[in-house]
């Protein structure tokens, strides 16, 4: 998969203020949200941002959606940058970019019918008769797999899986280009996230849709990533194409994400490893690698930070046990 | 591993919700018995009755809706569906004890952590003396491998991670050495690291207390990591249940097949994930017949006239399907 760029993300930084003191108005520091991030999607692929709590991935997928202004940096989606469009242009964007979020519970208002809510993108960005969003309608509930007379009922007739069905038609019925999926199977039973996965790439095959996904499971990922980016405190440490990664995973913290899916049979449970539990604070992150309180490799030049050395399909690892050599590195990764 | 002395046993248990819509058939005659040291697995689809099974043991259903209708729940020889409120008060965290499928419902914002822990002591050992109660909430915070221990005692809920925040929830239900603990779904809110941790700890404590752990989930990567049998619920029912790897070797319930089936694989790249079609059916009527049977590959005509009892399969392996032997 080498298709055109759709997205481009270029060094992207989002600090949070965060405020102390009794009144609650002086600044206490700032969390380093998302820092210094670089990825591309291409045109009819998937990247997913993988990582524990709190890494930053909602905030680069609010970054994404406009729903934040970045600190520093960056996002270009098809050649235009999305935080400084004119308001045809914000127009123009609503209609590209679409979003389907975790809770199938909450997204949905519960006072408006199923075909209102799936219509209501089109409704908003785009003037057309009565009958041809009807019609619409009637298309993409074909497409997620319900049944066009359903468009009459209500969200809490429906099951937690079929929600996100209608999550998704309201997110494809604009035909966008990128559809930012964030962790949109997590709140659903096993079996239910089989037939949402299976139908995300369907999708992705007829209409060439390209996907941002985040997750905190590598597990959850491998059936439909082309790209993964794998995230540890605002930074992205390791990104790779799908079979480079779970063939080949390098960073010390991709392989404590392998190492922390729970196993496929009791045979495989393995005995606990004794790393160390917590997360540092992203307002006061470890100098140099930011894993390194975690990670069972670390020596003394892990408090400098690591190069970012180039791997092989175009991915890349930030760690000091992969010193970069000349012509792979694209230089040090920012501090 | 347990050396299967019975702590708790369940016989016919029928809990129903009675609603405007109609009767919700939620536990709808279900039978196990829980071994001393042993951790049951429950599993099954959203919906499937596992927190009112749970809630029904510890005699917290939803009131007025919810009414526990027949059968039994023996605990160390003494029926708990009996008791009187006042008595069952005075087991519930001493001998059985719960962790709530959301954490928040456990841990009141107002009070720290200290105060909180200090009170789940209290309520069970009220002869104690303020510092023998504050090593008791001390050495439970160590039990769960709390960092720092009596730093955390003047923390308030919100000022702990999520991981943190279940470590003190964990450390209240364990507090009065129950006999029994049961933990709903502690993990699903969970990332994989934290998750992977919590059930490890879960172990840690049963290895030291022999506490018997009935854990609900509908992932079957928590059953691999943590249980030693497994009990699969479909629509208000026990379909099968067995010990865990001739559950996993030797499934004989399509259901259970299908639910192996559909889990996301790391090692393998599948073009396409094996999902069940169709939804589970409402709990006000259920079909007559095996529940499974609109959405069963094989099942006949017999499968939707009459309900398969549960029958032994293999030795502790039990299944509640009219073809089990053409499952696999
Ligand atoms: N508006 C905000 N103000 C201050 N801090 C914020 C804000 N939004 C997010 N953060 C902080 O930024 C960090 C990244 O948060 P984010 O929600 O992006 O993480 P995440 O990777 O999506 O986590 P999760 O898996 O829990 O959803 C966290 O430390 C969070 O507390
Ligand atoms: N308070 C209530 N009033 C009426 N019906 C309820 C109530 N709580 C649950 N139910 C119904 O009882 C049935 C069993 O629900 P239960 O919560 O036990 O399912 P579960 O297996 O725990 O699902 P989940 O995996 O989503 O937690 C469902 O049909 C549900 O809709
Ligand atoms: S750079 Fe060093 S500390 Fe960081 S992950 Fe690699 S080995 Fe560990
Ligand atoms: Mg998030
Ligand atoms: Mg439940």
């Amino acid at each position: 998969m080498s298709g055109s760029t759709l997205v481009e993300v270029e060094d992207l930084s989002k600090h949070f203020r965060v405020t102390g003191g009794p009144l609650g108005v002086r600044t206490a520091g700032h969390v380093r949200a998302v820092d210094g991030v670089s990825f591309r999607i291409g045109a009819g692929e998937t990247l997913a941002l993988v990582g524990e709590s709190g890494c930053g991935k909602t905030t680069i997928s609010r970054l994404m959606l406009r729903l934040e202004t970045p600190t520093t940096g960056a996002i270009t989606l098809a050649g235009r940058d999305v935080h400084r469009l004119d308001r045809a242009g914000v127009r123009w964007f609503r209609r590209k970019v679409q979003a389907v979020f975790q809770d199938p519970w909450a997204s949905l208002s519960p006072r408006m019918r199923v075909g209102d809510i799936i219509a209501e993108p089109l409704v908003v960005n785009e003037r057309l008769s009565r009958t041809r969003v009807r019609l619409r309608v009637a298309d993409m509930m074909g497409l997620v797999g319900l049944q066009p007379w359903q468009a009459r009922l209500f969200p809490h007739e429906f099951s937690g899986g079929q929600r996100q069905r209608i999550a998704l038609a309201s997110a494809l019925i604009t035909e966008p280009d990128l559809v930012v999926l964030d962790e949109p199977v997590s709140a659903l039973d096993v079996s239910v996230q089989a037939q949402v996965m299976n139908l995300l790439k369907d999708i992705q095959r007829e209409r060439g849709t390209s996907f941002l996904l985040i997750s905190h499971d590598l597990a959850s990922v491998r059936y439909i990533a082309h790209q993964v980016a794998v995230m540890y405190l605002g930074e992205i440490v390791e990104q790779a194409t799908a079979d480079e990664i779970y063939e080949r995973p390098r960073h010390p913290y991709t392989r404590a994400l392998f190492d922390a899916i729970l196993p496929a049979h009791p045979d495989d449970r393995r005995p606990g490893s004794d790393a160390a539990d917590e997360v540092p604070s992203p307002l006061n992150p470890p100098s140099g690698c930011r894993f390194r309180t975690r990670c069972p490799h670390a020596t003394d030049v892990c408090g400098h930070a690591p190069p970012r050395t180039a791997l092989p399909g175009g991915g890349s690892v930030a760690c000091h046990l992969y010193p970069a050599t000349a012509g792979s590195t694209k230089g040090p990764v920012r501090q | 591993m347990s050396t299967m002395e019975p702590v708790l046993t369940v016989d016919g248990l029928r809990t129903h919700l009675f609603t405007r819509w109609g009767t919700t058939r939620a536990v709808d005659g279900v039978s196990f018995t829980l071994h001393r040291g042993e951790t049951l697995g429950i599993v099954g689809e959203s919906g499937s009755g596992k927190s009112m099974l749970a809630l029904s043991l510890v005699r917290l259903t939803p009131e007025p809706a919810a009414r526990i209708l027949a059968g039994s729940v023996v605990l160390d020889g003494t029926d708990l569906l009996t008791l009187s409120e006042k008595r069952m008060r005075k087991l519930r965290g001493s001998a059985i004890s719960m962790i709530l499928q959301d954490p928040h419902q456990s841990l009141n914002p107002v009070f720290t952590v200290g105060n909180q822990l200090a009170e789940a002591v209290h309520v069970h050992r009220p002869e104690l003396a303020a510092a023998a109660v504050r090593e008791r909430v001390l050495d439970g915070l160590r039990k769960v491998r709390m960092p720092a221990p009596e730093r955390r005692l003047r923390d308030y809920p919100h000022e702990l991670s999520g991981g943190m925040k279940q470590r003190i929830v964990g450390a209240m239900a364990i507090s009065a050495d129950p006999r029994v603990l049961i933990a709903d779904e502690p993990t699903t809110a969970l990332d994989v690291t934290t998750q992977q941790r919590y059930l490890r700890l879960l172990r840690e404590i049963q290895r030291e207390t022999g506490v018997a752990i009935i854990l609900i989930t509908h992932d079957f990567g928590v059953v691999a990591e943590a249980c030693d049998r497994v009990a699969v619920m479909y629509a208000g029912r026990i379909v099968e249940q067995g010990p865990v790897r001739e559950i996993f070797d030797r499934p004989r319930h399509p259901y259970t097949r299908a639910l192996l089936d559909s889990r996301p694989r790391r090692d393998v790249r599948l073009d396409r994930l094996p999902s069940i079609e169709g939804s589970p059916p409402s709990l006000v009527d259920p079909p007559p017949g095996c529940r499974f049977a609109p959405r069963c590959r094989l099942a006949a005509e017999r499968c939707t006239a009459e309900y398969p009892e549960l029958t032994a399969v293999a030795p502790g392996h039990e299944t509640a399907c009219w073809r089990w032997e053409e499952v696999s």
